[in-house]
């Protein structure tokens, strides 16, 4: 078996990004207090018009923007059900699963690329250069520096800033933040939009870097995978990284077993990124969820 | 200004109004979108929902919402003790796939067989017990570890695709298929075969076991002590502990009767419409029974009613698609809409929109 180490490392980080990203849009809609089962549907959205946002003008960035945007303005269907007719989140963020599903196929029937649009690697003066960690670290696309980025301001935001502090408190006690005067309703829209547009931008990832192409149901779980990793990491920013890396790492490793042409069969081999999160569900014990998550909140109560 | 108030009890006429206004408000919203697409929507609409049953060649189309329909209800009745709960099983796609592999597989195991007495009742016991099985494994590991069903059962979805593509080609391929993927087609083995017990009317047995579910599930509902513990651990868990309802228990049951309905109809599809373990075979049933579910409000008599609505869209759809030349995913995205536009008028259940000055907050 000959699999390069470096480039395995390197793949890994292309693989977790769109994870990660996913992962820290929910993690703020849960610490917010809301249940949004919908990841999967908002990035299947933001891959389809991402990829056709950045094929039809030339520019791929402007394809993370369109793919942004279009997740936070599905997420939106899913901030009016819940916080406004207050329907069950649940049943809502499967919906909304169904219905990206759905409309991504529907929005991307005819969507044609063109085969020369890349996504620029980065590279660094001198710290590009260093042997091994160079090619590991130093030389990916702006996004999965920016995926960092994020998770690094999300961290900080939660725990250093006042408005950090209040949607923390929302999360934990609605009633007692209401009491307060914090408007509950309009700290969850926002935070299930910024939820949505990251899920938006991991798609587009997905779509533009990680295939790229446009094909159905690209996400294969993906964003069900995002969820799971919210959920090991206790609700802990830094965590995630740890966790999206870890399945990066499997799906990769997997993929480079198939290639080596392993005696195992390649079906076999596929199962693994999806085992290994209910193993990593077994045995991590979650830490506490944020108190009021998934309970509905009406401000006559 | 418009605010929403609490009503002091549901109300009983939204609590039946409500669906009827869902599927209506879905209605307008699809016209719209077929619109977007270019098609006339009063015709797709027509094409959808009337022509499948009053249209010249709904002699046609009846007998396949009957068989759409049956694994809808068989699943969503199974889904619905669950969900009365809030034990979310989500991955009911699943436990029918692993369902129609294990009835298949005992199937094969016999052919060329001709004993209809027994191999038959033998491929029903199995897939039931294999999709009962498939969704022990979220139930037990949340009573053991408290980790997340919902999680679980769905990543036991990707798994359950995997081995179903897997077994295709491998273990239950169909030696004289040319090596073509796909086993042998049981339709064509008399012994195993799930035909119409009515010709021509759709009504095979999965259609009839679905009946009996309903029919199960409206007695454990009304007249049983387990429908009560249901309801009432759903609406108050810590009223349900103090009553005495073992929570570990009725995990175990709820994961364990949806698991294994929706065995039965993945075996009830693969030895009947769909006839062979394929790739292909997984239809989304499984999630679209989560819409059937909610549509009928989790109540067996509203589930076969919502059943038969849902599989009239499927059908409908596809006549669209060759028709009208609408793609595939839209009707995928007018379920989305439909549980939408349901979920959201669940509010006037419970709620009541009032006009006036808002107090201040």
């Amino acid at each position: 078996m000959d699999i390069n180490p470096i480039l395995l490392l390197a793949a890994l980080m292309v693989a977790s990004t769109p994870i990660l990203l996913a992962a820290i849009g929910e993690l703020v809609v849960e610490r917010a207090g809301v249940l949004n089962l919908g990841v999967e549907g908002m990035m299947i959205v933001g891959a389809v018009c991402g990829y056709i946002a950045g094929h039809s003008s030339g520019n791929p960035y402007f394809g993370f923007v369109g793919a942004a945007c279009a997740g936070a303005v599905v997420s939106l269907v899913f901030a009016v059900l819940t916080q406004f007719l207050l329907t069950n989140q649940v049943a809502t963020g499967l919906g909304l699963t169904m219905f990206g599903l759905g409309l991504s196929s529907l929005i991307g029937q005819d969507a044609v690329g063109s085969p020369d649009l890349t996504v620029a690697k980065l590279s660094f003066p001198i710290l590009s250069d260093i042997p091994v960690l160079g090619p590991i670290l130093f030389r990916h696309d702006l996004m999965v520096y920016l995926s960092i980025v994020i998770v690094a301001g999300v961290w900080a935001f939660l725990k250093y800033s006042r408005a950090g502090l209040i949607l923390r408190a929302v999360g934990e006690n609605h009633e007692a933040a209401h009491a307060l005067g914090y408007n509950v309703r309009r700290v969850r829209v926002f935070a299930i939009l910024f939820g949505g547009a990251c899920a938006g931008l991991a798609g587009a990832y997905i779509s533009l870097v990680r295939v790229p192409q446009w094909i159905d149901g690209i996400t294969a779980g993906a964003g069900w995978i995002a969820l799971a990793i919210v959920v090991f990491a206790s609700w802990k920013p830094w965590r995630l990284i740890a966790g999206a890396y870890l399945f990066g790492g499997v799906t990769v490793l997997q993929l480079n077993l198939q290639a080596e042409g392993l005696k195992i069969p390649v079906e076999y081999l596929s199962m693994a990124p999806y085992l290994a999160t209910i193993i990593v569900l077994v045995m991590i014990r979650a830490g506490r969820a944020p108190a009021s998550l998934g309970k509905p909140f009406h401000p006559s109560s | 200004m418009l605010r929403l108030e609490k009503r002091p009890q549901p109300s009983r006429a939204w609590t039946y109004g409500a669906p009827v206004l869902a599927v209506i408000l879905t209605i307008i919203f699809g016209m719209g979108l077929f619109a977007i697409l270019g098609k006339d929507p009063l015709i797709a609409i027509k094409t959808i929902f009337w022509d499948p049953i009053f249209g010249p060649f709904a002699h046609f189309y009846r007998p396949e919402i009957v068989k759409k329909a049956a694994p809808l209800v068989l699943i969503a009745v199974g889904l619905s003790f669950g969900f009365r709960a809030g034990i979310w099983n989500i991955g009911a796609e699943g436990q029918y796939i692993i369902g129609a592999i294990c009835g298949a597989g005992v199937a094969l195991a016999f052919y060329p067989m001709e004993a209809r007495w027994l191999i038959f009742p033998l491929m029903i016991v199995v897939g039931l017990v294999g999709g009962l099985l498939w969704a022990m494994i979220p139930a037990i590991l949340r009573v053991v570890f408290k980790t997340n069903e919902i999680l679980v059962s769905l990543m036991l979805v990707y798994v359950a695709e995997v081995l179903i593509k897997a077994f295709s080609i491998g273990l239950l391929r169909n030696p004289e298929g040319f090596g073509m993927p796909g086993s042998r087609n049981l339709r064509q083995y008399p012994s195993a075969a799930n035909l119409d017990l009515i010709p021509n009317t759709g009504f095979h047995w999965g259609a009839l076991a679905a009946l009996m579910a309903v029919v199960a599930a409206y007695i454990l509902f009304t007249r049983h002590q387990f429908g009560f513990n249901v309801r009432l651990a759903g609406q108050s868990p810590r009223a349900a502990g103090f009553a005495g309802v073992n929570a570990n228990r009725l995990v175990i049951l709820c994961m364990g009767i949806s698991g294994a309905l929706a065995g039965l109809a993945g075996l009830f599809e693969v030895a009947g419409p769909s006839g062979q373990i394929l790739g292909s075979f997984p239809a989304f049933y499984g999630f679209t029974a989560i819409i059937v579910a909610f549509l009928g409000r989790l109540h067996p008599v509203g589930i076969l009613f919502a059943g038969l609505i849902m599989a009239l869209t499927y059908i409908g759809g596809q006549a669209a698609e060759a028709q009208l030349n609408l793609p595939a995913a839209a009707i995928l995205t007018f379920q989305g809409m439909l549980l939408f536009c349901l979920l959201a008028v669940d509010v006037l259940t419970n709620y009541r929109f009032k006009f006036g000055q808002r107090e201040a907050r």
